[in-house]
């Protein structure tokens, strides 16, 4: 088993595209990866929107400002899509690692859920708050 | 040929070095995300929309900042680990060692600042 090509094998290959059709399954898993990365750079714009508010009212103003101007509505909405996304993409990881929903089918419609549902919930609550 | 065994040659490999214990970390704190984002996303939706006064006295209710601060590091030391976990993918090598330690000081620098920042608020 060990004795193997260890130095040279493919890693982690950017094959979609010509090489790889995309499927649900796949794009799914990889906009998992993307929120989760966006969601980190979003972090920063909360911490500072924290921050300010407990410096002075001018600092609060310019972000607060920028969070809720037009640019800042449209942010925070896919910021809201992109955290409930990736809470469910979680979950779905978390059932797959306790051995269930493994077979395509299933995976598939989960996808599509984790896309419907993130939408609506940002929605929702984009409309209530 | 060797006397290892294929589990001793096994340990250390994989992208993150250290076996399952990632695997492991992830889903805990994957669990944790079904908790924390419907409650940051309540709590800091309300919150955000007032004016400076509001929010101060918003943040210095006990609730609201407990909810905040716990989703701020749930929150941002799991998507710390999503980016060192697609950094160990695709960064490799002396480039990879700085942009993980980077990454963890990105999130130390997060939590702390906005830890700070809600105790100002809430004292």
């Amino acid at each position: 088993m060990a004795d193997v090509n260890r130095g040279n094998r493919p890693l982690s290959p950017f094959m979609i595209g010509p090489y790889y059709r995309p499927q649900w399954t796949s794009m799914s898993s990889i906009f998992v990866r993307i929120t989760g990365l966006a969601l980190l750079a979003g972090s920063i714009l909360i911490v500072w929107w924290l921050i300010a508010a407990s410096t002075s009212e001018a600092a609060f103003g310019f972000i607060d400002g920028l969070l809720r101007s037009f640019v800042g509505d449209v942010v925070m909405f896919f910021a809201m899509i992109a955290l409930f996304y990736h809470m469910l993409g979680r979950l779905r990881h978390v059932i797959w690692d306790f051995g269930y929903m493994l077979d395509v089918e299933k995976s598939e419609l989960f996808a599509k859920g984790m896309v419907l549902i993130s939408v609506l919930c940002a929605i929702f609550f984009g409309i209530v708050l | 040929m060797a006397f290892l065994t294929d589990r001793k040659r096994a340990a250390g490999l994989g992208s993150a070095k250290t076996g399952t214990d990632q695997f492991w970390k992830m889903t805990r704190s994957s669990i944790a995300l079904q908790v924390m984002i419907p409650l940051f996303v309540i709590t800091f939706g309300i919150g955000l929309g007032g004016t400076y006064e509001e929010v101060l006295a918003y943040y210095s209710r006990p609730l609201p900042a407990i909810i905040v601060g716990l989703s701020l590091i749930v929150c941002v030391s799991h998507f710390t680990a999503e980016a060192i976990e697609a950094t160990e993918d695709y960064v490799h090598g002396l480039a990879g060692k700085l942009t993980i330690i980077g990454l963890n000081a990105l999130q130390y620098v997060l939590i702390g600042v906005g830890l700070f920042a809600l105790a100002r608020l809430a004292l």
